[in-house]
């Protein structure tokens, strides 16, 4: 499966379009996590727990769109965009969409 | 007065070690970045139009937080209005770091070219205001290897 966020590809052509495709996930950082990005938040710094969290959500969400591109038979999804947004305190909502494609050369 | 003391201690705890960590992000970024500048990254939608490419999308995220100086002083200046100096050093960190991070990974798949790089930047901290800020920045794009 070809992922992109270029909206078509030199050389190579779009034999159909398929539509819009998503992926979400959301995501808690968990208690043990809290309590070290609220040391962190003392002296500023990178967290790293937090850069990983987001990190295996936005896989899993791109994870559900490829899921969802292959279920309706595409080889390729073009255009892909990435957004997060904080629900509550606490939880952040990764949302992944593009456009499903069939190429003819997916390589 | 108890009170003021203990703010008064996390404040310069947060400017001694804030700003300690805040120079060496910023010595460690410019010698990255001077690194990563042959590996240019463009924000142009068009990919090339010579030759074949092989394309991957990249990525890179960072997520920052905010020191205890930095909050402090954004609070004050709430009160004023204008400029919040300490906020926008923290965002050009995030961005920037995020920025090389991609590179470092297109860099691995030996990419000749990023193109169309997108910035991403939000507050996953959530909605409260007491809580001090967390900052992510993402930042994305296709890594393209000539064949």
């Amino acid at each position: 499966m070809l992922i992109s966020n270029l909206e078509f590809m030199t050389g190579k052509k779009v034999t159909k379009h398929l539509g819009l495709v998503q992926g979400s996930s959301v995501r808690a950082k968990h208690a043990g996590r809290d309590i070290m990005s609220g040391i962190k938040n003392m002296f500023g710094g990178e967290l790293t727990a937090y850069t990983e969290l987001l990190q295996e959500s936005r896989e899993e969400a791109t994870e559900r769109m490829i899921e969802q591109a292959q279920a309706i038979g595409a080889n390729a999804v073009l255009n892909v965009r990435f957004s997060t947004s904080s629900i509550t305190a606490g939880a952040a909502e990764i949302y992944v969409y593009g456009t499903a494609v069939i190429l003819d050369d997916p390589s | 007065m108890e009170q003021l003391i203990y703010v008064a201690v996390f404040v310069s705890l947060g400017y001694f070690f804030g700003r300690r960590a805040e120079k060496k992000h910023f010595k460690s970024l410019i010698e990255r970045e001077e690194k990563m500048n042959k590996l240019p990254a463009m924000g142009s939608r068009m990919p090339p139009q010579d030759g074949k490419y092989d394309q991957v999308l990249v990525s890179g995220s960072v997520c920052i937080a905010n020191d205890y100086f930095k909050t402090f002083v954004a609070g004050l200046r709430n009160l004023f209005g204008g400029k919040i100096s300490t906020y926008e050093s923290l965002l050009d960190r995030a961005r920037r770091e995020a920025l090389l991070r991609m590179k470092e990974e297109a860099y691995k798949l030996g990419a000749d070219l990023v193109f169309n790089v997108k910035y991403e930047t939000s507050n996953i901290s959530g909605q409260s205001s007491k809580k001090p800020p967390i900052i992510e920045a993402h930042a994305y794009g296709t890594a393209l290897r000539k064949l």
